[in-house]
């Protein structure tokens, strides 16, 4: 369970998300994301391949860090969605709102 | 350190009836932090012993996940001196989760659909409409502080 953080060679902050990601932990991602975000980074990916579930609260962290990452010229980007966790976003309408590719290669590939 | 979840498992004798094999009932503190525990306890207890389908399982797991999350902080207010009472009935085509807070209640029918194009972009009132899209079927109570939920397993 947690947050698992690395950094890319073309800058891009990954964070893989092990474990779930609920109303329970979801500001624990909001804060790592946040203090990057001071630090000066401005290029995320958050990486799903090893996540059982998100919960609406998780979701709805998801969309308030997207907003706050691209009021700051940034980009997050998401990826490793199994067909469960993407039916989340499909369901509610998030696949119109984020950028998603099915692996961390392929979201890095162009970042 | 011991849990502050209260779990008590009833499965009926072979010469009981049939049709209802296991009870799971779990009372649990109005603490998001236990939610998680939860949510892993119940489904087990739930899947348990069957040829359960992944899909089966991720729908109960968000299902059970989020009533928890709207019974402690809407329903509970996140009161210490509250909890949330989970009560599972285990059939051989469904799975019906009853779970009850000890707030006021409210009007499932006054929630807003989330995914209007203006709502898409707000950060929070999806947990009912997932609900509502993963199981097979939701019941309130009158007063509104109990919801029920039947999947059936396929």
């Amino acid at each position: 369970m947690g947050f698992h953080q690395t950094k890319d060679g073309g800058g891009v902050l990954v964070v893989r998300v092990d474990g779930q990601l609920i109303v329970g932990n979801r500001q624990e991602l909001k804060d790592l994301i946040g203090g990057a975000l001071d630090r000066g980074e401005r290029k995320f990916l958050i990486d799903f391949a090893r996540t059982g579930y998100i919960d609406s609260s998780g979701l709805g962290a998801l969309v308030s860090l997207s907003k706050r990452v691209r009021e700051l010229g940034g980009e997050l980007r998401l990826s490793g969605l199994n067909e469960d966790l993407r039916s989340l976003f499909e369901l509610t309408k998030l696949d119109t709102l984020f950028a998603i590719a099915d692996t961390p290669e392929q979201a890095l590939a162009n970042f | 350190m011991t849990s502050p979840l209260q779990l008590c498992v009833r499965r009926t004798p072979a010469s009981g009836v049939p049709a209802l094999a296991t009870q799971v009932n779990v009372r649990m503190p109005s603490d998001v932090a236990c939610i998680e525990q939860t949510v892993s306890l119940v489904t087990h207890h739930c899947l348990a012993g069957t040829a359960a389908t992944d899909r089966l399982r991720f729908r109960l797991q968000v299902a059970v996940a989020e009533a928890l999350a709207n019974a402690v902080m809407r329903g509970n207010q996140e009161e210490a001196g509250k909890s949330v009472l989970v009560e599972a009935e285990l059939f051989p085509d469904r799975i019906c989760v009853q779970i009850t807070d000890e707030g006021i209640g409210f009007d499932p029918t006054q929630v807003p659909e989330p995914v209007r194009p203006e709502q898409i972009g707000e950060t929070c009132g999806r947990g009912l409409f997932l609900i509502r899209k993963l199981v097979d079927e939701v019941h309130f109570n009158e007063q509104g502080n109990s919801i029920c939920m039947t999947l059936r397993r396929r």
